[in-house]
């Protein structure tokens, strides 16, 4: 159980982009016009810092090493009861999140976490 | 109701070219990778032209261009920028229609909004920079009988400008205007979603400025936007978007230790006393109008008034009208001048918006009216829309909380005054909010205690170039428009002089 997964269209991306740029990040945004999408980001490129959590640390299939994924504190103090899937859809992208130029988003899909998962969940660190 | 044709249909006011390549140094140029990108209408959802896919290489060239244009651009007398300011805005004027259409193909919007707001706003900008420029002047402090500290402003160079694909010539303009009124050579890099109108605008234009002056650079962000925001040959980066690009322009600019401007939207309340509902009058049909501006622009707006905050004496009431206010509202081909609401600017933004329709309801918020996509016929029928959505629920669901960036009110009931300012202030952003009141103590009040940038007292999305535009907390940093954002866009220069003969007597 994890609070964040990936759905099989977004893993093949992310092997994609593995390959073609070297280990990978994510940073949920927040706000205008593209917020609230997942920006990839070569790992390392995105600093975070004490005002961030990490929310998971996606294995994917095909790719060495974890994938973080990352918030801000006080965005995930209004997300943590929501489990994220990261998916993939047709797009035209913007920030600087490292898929846009293959015509395609990162979109997060979200569900209600139930009590027994919140109560199975580690805390984000 | 007039239809305007689409570009590239017989009559059509506007015709896009089917390319467009860089604009740097006065002149069109070639990308250096040789490489194109498609442009969809989001009206169809087809392809209307091709846009360079600039890079790196671009970038610099751009950055040269605007380097060889800064020093004499600067050293122009403030007169003959603003006339130059002006006659941007006399060209756009006589033009108005053709850039309307331009912008409603490429955005979605509806072109009653185009004609009647983004573009008049932009003419209007350039005037009041113009005006700003001229009466800007520096200061002087008399220390002492022999000496005095002169302020002068300067333009700080050459400045990056990351345009965002709402307001794609107006957002342009917010930025722009300031930034060569003040003396200052532009590098500009437009949203991926909506990079062509801006080129029919600078074709109109071209003649007016100086080349390099204003260069425009298209492409992605990771290819075009990084190079530019993380140059140390750029004096400042301007940026509007979301919160993670804006921190990562933030660590680009520590590097070279330069100051940014972030707009990075909001979640704004728009709060309706009960006493907005004690007369069925003018002010009771404006308030109703303040309350469905969710949709204006489809809510591609950062300040939309996207959390409703209702007293409950008058909720139940007021949300019947509000609703029927909403029900009202004709969604239809962006060209027809009675079209209300139009397209969403681009898929993903429409995936995003039933993502979180999708989140609402599984939250258990209500939804009073839309919920859906709006499934639309004939040529529209691949294009990108929303039903306007209205949802009651409880402010610590995440509908209230994120910016949905689209036609999407979350309502909520309230129960006082200090309620009311609690649950606004319960955001971690703070751009805009609405207060709407028959009391002018409770206006007041409530318009100091909220925190956000502005506050619209009993009316709503009014954008004039001369009122103070920017965020509180997560918002952003520091302001658009006002005769202030000069300050954003220039040094100041202290000479500080002795008029004495005498030393000090030190050494």
């Amino acid at each position: 159980m994890q609070r964040v997964d990936v759905t099989p269209a977004a893993a093949e991306l992310l092997r994609s982009l593995r390959g073609t740029h070297g280990p990978l990040m994510f940073h949920q945004s927040g706000g205008c016009c593209d917020g609230s999408s997942p920006m990839c980001y070569l790992e390392g490129e995105f600093r975070t810092g004490s005002s961030d959590v990490l929310l998971s640390s996606l294995r994917i299939e095909g790719v060495d090493e974890p994938v973080s994924f990352w918030m801000s504190r006080s965005q995930f103090a209004l997300w943590s009861h929501t489990h994220l899937t990261v998916d993939v859809v047709p797009g035209r992208g913007s920030g600087f999140s490292l898929e846009a130029p293959e015509g395609v988003r990162f979109l997060i899909r979200s569900r209600l976490l139930t009590p027994e998962e919140l109560a199975s969940l580690p805390p984000a660190e | 109701m007039t239809r305007y044709a689409a570009p590239g249909q017989d009559g059509a006011v506007v015709t896009f070219a089917p390319r467009y390549d860089h604009w740097i140094g006065g002149e069109y140029v070639k990308p250096a990778r040789g490489q194109y990108f498609e442009n969809p209408s989001p009206v169809t959802g087809q392809t209307f032209c091709e846009i360079a896919r600039g890079t790196a290489e671009d970038v610099e060239l751009a950055l040269d261009a605007a380097h060889g244009a800064a020093d004499a651009w600067g050293r122009t007398s403030v007169a003959e920028r603003a006339n130059i300011l002006n006659k941007i805005a006399d060209r756009m004027e006589a033009n108005l229609e053709l850039l309307a259409v331009a912008e409603t193909w490429e955005n979605g919007k509806p072109v009653r909004e185009t004609l009647a707001a983004d573009i008049p706003l932009a003419i209007d900008h350039f005037r009041y920079f113009a005006g700003a420029i001229r009466a800007q002047e520096g200061s002087l402090g008399e220390l002492d009988d022999d000496t005095v500290a002169y302020h002068f402003h300067e333009p700080l160079g050459v400045v990056a400008q990351i345009i965002p694909w709402n307001f794609p010539i107006l957002m342009a303009v917010w930025k722009l205007a300031p930034a060569l009124a003040a003396g200052n050579a532009v590098v500009l890099k437009p949203a991926e979603q909506t990079p062509a109108s801006i080129h029919v605008w600078m074709g109109l234009i071209a003649d007016l400025l100086p080349p390099g002056v204003l260069n425009i650079v298209n492409g992605f962000g990771v290819e075009a936007g990084k190079p530019l925001a993380s140059s140390p040959r750029v004096a400042k980066v301007a940026f509007t978007g979301e919160t993670t690009t804006g921190r990562l322009i933030m660590q680009y600019a520590s590097e070279n230790i330069i100051p940014v401007t972030l707009e990075l939207g909001g979640k704004s309340p728009n709060i309706f006393f009960d006493d907005v509902s004690s007369a069925n009058d003018a002010f009771f049909d404006k308030a109703l109008e303040g309350f469905a501006m969710f949709a204006l622009n489809q809510g591609e707006v950062c300040t939309c008034p996207s959390r409703g905050l209702i007293q409950q004496g008058h909720y139940a009431d007021f949300m019947d009208a509000a609703t029927e206010r909403v029900r009202a509202i004709k969604q239809g081909h962006p060209l027809d001048t009675d079209t209300m609401i139009g397209a969403q600017a681009s898929n993903d933004q429409l995936e995003k918006i039933l993502s979180y329709l999708d989140i609402g309801r599984q939250e258990g918020a209500k939804v009073r009216i839309g919920g859906e996509r709006a499934e639309l016929d004939g040529e529209l029928a691949g294009g990108y829309y929303v039903q306007p959505t209205i949802f009651e629920g409880d402010n610590a669901m995440r509908i209230f909380q994120e910016e949905i960036f689209g036609p999407v009110v979350s309502v909520t009931s309230f129960a006082d005054f200090d309620d009311a300012i609690k649950i606004a202030n319960d955001s971690i952003y703070g751009l805009g909010a609405g207060v709407w009141t028959r009391d002018s103590n409770t206006a007041y009040r409530a318009g100091r205690a909220i925190q956000a940038g502005r506050v619209w007292t009993n009316c709503y999305h009014a954008y004039p170039a001369h009122a103070a535009f920017g965020g509180y907390k997560q918002s952003g940093i520091g302001r658009e428009n006002h005769k202030m954002m000069l300050d954003h866009y220039q040094q100041t220069k202290n000479l500080l002089v002795s008029y004495s003969p005498n030393k000090l007597g030190f050494f």
